[in-house]
């Protein structure tokens, strides 16, 4: 098998990854994007590991610690935009822009 | 061109396809699902790559877990179901910054391992008892350790989501 | 002993150092320090006199080289012979004076610590231009005048025309020292050396070019330190100074350094018709300007300010006319009668509080001191015999009829006529403001009323420079001075003295003095009367100071506006424009921070992809 096919499907799946998290205002369409990323590394983690075949089988065990802590992610990610809702009815990351320097 | 070849590329087509829509989609519920069916297909690659544990648990978690989490998300924040206007914010930037890291990612990845080819059969599957025994052979430490971090990610979610906690003041 | 003469500028520097520590700074320690400091120059001045009078021919050197410059071996030292000898004893005697009249004159002054300074630091200057054996080192000590005579003409600071005084003495005396240094700087490059005497010595080997422009230079820094037309123009405004300065300014050193300069070269100026007959006109003209100008005072200390450029201009024309002798016995003679007067004329002052003549009728006859010290000197000014002016002026005279019947060294016949008329002229006006002064503060009858009784101190120093006024009389006769100063060659040796030409200046004086007291006598009148009305263009010296006025001054001040306007509209602008454009950019550069982080993450990501794309294509 070509090493290639999912490498290249796995940069794909980053890039698009990469044009959620920037395009998207949505704070759920946000870590949606960033679960693609995520899954885009694991895709490579397991390619890696299927062409290395090392003992430990490393890229499978590191892919299943990656999975682990997407999920304690998606559990934070989430709770942090409940609150954003709670506070501001909205989940727009164009209006959370506490970091604006303040008009002088 | 193997037979693997082939299968694994239709799947991975249909994760990007299926990510591609994720990403453009107008309506919250709709990226939601196709997420279902683009981390599905990557269940399948992990498969072909004889990684048949990760694949289960792909599915379990992400496919399981993740994305009802992610719908849960959807209906608490009062998504409007079909189309919404206010999804997207600055796309031409965003798409000139993807493609470029996409462009970069895909010239070196070829470069370094254009022409590599993987025997698939050369080892045994990745099954449950072969990863759990380098599991907890190997990775005791680390698997201990993020057994701590999935339990503050908790604490943290419950503190973060719950108004009616009382601070030291 | 001639080691020693490194002494005179290094005593009073001294002086002037100690006072200026903050521990010396109150009044009966400043005083100590300067009068100690002023006897012991003038102490030194004696004792050196005679072993420099024993050898008039020796020039004594030290020299000590402190810059090689290029090819110009800049040498400091002393250089002392009989003229640096005896001109030494004038600055030091009248600076010893001076020290002593101030210490009553400024009685109630809190400045006067730093006044004693600024004098002991003026005299050391003076002293340095004095024993200096190099054109630069005598440079130095030029400027240090310069600087002291502006401290001290702007004594009374909070005096608005005092400061202004001040100033312009500055810059019109600057005006000169720019003509002097160059004037060095030709010369010294065209001979190779600033040394004074390799100068001299090379001077028949200069181009004549080099010579006319370096001498010609060197007479504008003498015009300007001498108070000659046209920079003149500063030394009646100074008597806004302290009256004790004036008399130093006056005597021994400030307009003295110019005439001194004048002798020290005497060579390189003889060496050059052209400058002398520069020289001779200025002389001329000067003379003239200011005997006029003094006659129609109103104010005292002016009077004697245009008598001195008047005096001066006779020094400087008999060095032009070749009368080496004759120029300096009359600086000597004319030091001690000005410094008389000018500091009989504060006692005066001192009573009455007022420079003004009008208020000053008949105030001699109360102050028999201040009396006599204003006959002795003013007779001395005028040149009565047996006064020692009389035989000054005369052997000035004698020199500037020799120029004018074209024999000797001197400028062309033409000059020399004119010279010599204005000589003579000049001859009965002074004597006319001599007597108009004398009637005016000796008329009877004696006013009434307190008069500000004179301090000890300054009723002793003014005795004792009437005593020296009155000796000096038998120091300057005739065959007395040749033989202590031999005139370079090529100058007028010795003085020619002719009975037959004293007798006539002297009924002439007579004349003139008989005149104006008939005339006052008469109804109490002001001589200055006589003149109608062109008493009033006199008095403002022909209106010189309008004409710079109008010509120098406002120029330079509308210049001066047009360039402070331009600052403060286009550079100042330009300044604000440019702090303000940078506002208005990092105003606009605020929207990259308007706290949207997917911007910022954009703009992370981008740099990360530009790290890895170099990195890898540079690998």
């Amino acid at each position: 098998m070509h090493l290639a096919v999912p490498l290249v499907a796995g940069a794909l799946l980053f890039g698009l990854g990469i044009y959620g998290v920037l395009a998207r205002k949505n704070a759920v369409l946000v870590l949606m994007a960033v679960e693609l990323m995520l899954n885009a590394v694991n895709l490579n983690l397991i390619a890696f590991g299927a062409y290395l075949r090392d003992r430990f089988r490393t890229g499978e065990v590191t892919t299943l610690f990656v999975v682990t802590i997407a999920a304690a992610e998606v559990g934070v990610g989430l709770a942090i935009v409940l609150l954003l809702y709670r506070r501001r009815e909205s989940v727009d990351l164009d209006r959370a822009t506490e970091l604006r320097e303040e008009a002088a | 061109m193997t037979t693997f070849d082939v299968v694994i590329a239709l799947l991975a087509a249909t994760s990007v396809g299926a990510a591609a829509l994720v990403v453009t989609t107008r309506q919250v519920v709709h990226a939601a699902l196709w997420l279902v069916v683009s981390l599905a297909a990557l269940a399948g690659c992990y498969v072909v790559l004889a990684a048949e544990l990760v694949a289960w648990v792909q599915v379990l978690v992400y496919v399981g877990a993740v994305v009802v989490l992610m719908l849960f998300a959807v209906m608490l924040t009062r998504a409007p179901i079909g189309r919404s206007a206010d999804t997207d914010g600055a796309r031409l930037g965003a798409a000139v910054v993807a493609t470029a890291m996409t462009a970069t990612l895909v010239v070196l990845l070829l470069k370094s391992f254009g022409d590599v080819r993987v025997d698939l059969k050369a080892r045994p599957v990745g099954n449950g008892e072969v990863i759990g025994s380098a599991l907890f052979r190997s990775w005791v430490l680390p698997f201990e350790l993020l057994s701590l971090l999935l339990l503050a990610a908790l604490v943290g979610a419950v503190v973060l989501t719950r108004d009616d906690i009382e601070g030291e003041q | 002993m001639s080691s020693a003469a490194w002494l005179l500028p290094a005593i009073p520097f001294a002086a002037a150092l100690l006072g200026a520590l903050p521990a010396c700074r109150t009044r009966p320690r400043a005083a100590a320090i300067a009068l100690t400091g002023a006897t012991t120059t003038a102490l030194v001045a004696l004792l050196l006199l005679p072993s420099a009078l024993d050898d008039p021919t020796r020039v004594r050197l030290d020299r000590l080289l402190i810059a090689p410059a290029g090819a110009l071996q800049v040498l400091a030292g002393t250089r002392f012979d009989s003229l640096a000898a005896v001109v030494a004893v004038m600055v030091g005697v009248v600076a010893l004076a001076v020290q002593v009249y101030s210490v009553g004159y400024l009685h109630d002054d809190l400045r006067y610590p730093s006044y004693a300074a600024q004098v002991s630091l003026f005299t050391s200057a003076m002293l340095l231009v004095v024993v200096a054996s190099d054109l630069l080192e005598l440079l130095v000590g030029w400027e240090v005048m310069g600087l002291c005579s502006y401290l001290l003409i702007g004594h009374y600071r909070e005096l608005d025309y005092a400061r202004r005084a001040a100033v312009k003495a500055f810059l019109v005396t600057r005006i000169g020292d720019v003509g002097m240094l160059l004037g060095v700087a030709v010369l010294g490059t065209a001979a190779g050396t600033t040394d004074i005497g390799e100068l001299l010595a090379a001077v028949p080997r200069l181009p004549h070019g080099a010579l006319v422009a370096g001498s010609l230079l060197l007479l504008l820094g003498v015009a300007g330190k001498s108070a000659q037309f046209p920079l003149h123009v500063w030394l009646p405004d100074a008597m806004a100074g302290p009256t004790p300065i004036s008399a130093l300014i006056h005597a021994a050193t400030m307009v003295a350094a110019g005439v001194y300069l004048v002798a020290r070269l005497h060579p390189l100026f003889l060496a050059s018709t052209v400058t002398l007959d520069v020289l001779a006109l200025m002389a001329a003209v000067t003379m003239l300007l200011g005997a006029l100008a003094a006659f129609a005072q109103d104010d005292l200390k002016r009077l004697l300010a245009w008598s001195t450029t008047s005096q001066l201009a006779y020094m400087l024309g008999a060095l032009a006319a070749g009368g080496y002798d004759a120029g300096l016995l009359h600086l000597m003679v004319h030091a001690s009668a000005k410094a008389l007067l000018f500091l009989a004329a504060g006692l005066v002052l001192h009573a009455v509080h007022t420079g003004a003549l009008s208020q000053m009728r008949g105030v001699a006859r109360r102050m028999p001191v201040a009396a006599l010290a204003l006959i002795v000197g003013g007779l001395t000014l005028a040149g009565l015999p047996p006064f020692a002016g009389a035989w000054s002026k005369d052997s000035v005279l004698a020199a500037m009829k020799s120029a004018a019947g074209g024999s000797g060294p001197g400028p062309d016949q033409f000059e020399g006529v004119l010279l010599y008329l204005a000589g003579l002229a000049t001859v009965l006006i002074t004597a006319a403001y001599v007597a108009r002064l004398l009637l005016i503060l000796l008329a009877p009858p004696a006013p009434r009323g307190d008069l500000h009784e004179p301090r000890l101190s300054m009723a002793q120093s003014v005795t004792a420079l009437t005593v020296t006024c009155g000796v000096s009389t038998f120091l300057a006769l005739p065959d007395a001075l040749p033989s202590w100063l031999p005139a370079p060659a090529g100058a007028r040796e010795g003085i020619e003295l002719s009975v037959g030409g004293v007798t006539l200046t002297a009924i002439g004086v007579l004349a003139v003095f008989a005149a104006l007291w008939l005339y006052s006598h008469a109804g109490a009148r002001d001589p200055v009367l006589l003149l109608g009305s062109s008493q009033r263009r006199l008095r403002s010296g022909f209106g010189v100071d309008a004409l710079y006025d109008r010509g120098a001054v406002r120029p330079t001040r509308s210049v001066a506006a047009a360039v402070a306007e331009t600052d403060a509209s286009a550079i100042n602008h330009a300044v604000e424009g440019i702090g303000r454009s940078a506002v208005r950019t990092s105003s606009s550069l605020r929207v990259v921070g308007a706290g949207r982080v997917r911007s910022y993450l954009a703009a992370l990501i981008a740099g990360v992809l530009l790290v890895v794309v170099s990195v890898a294509v540079v690998v």
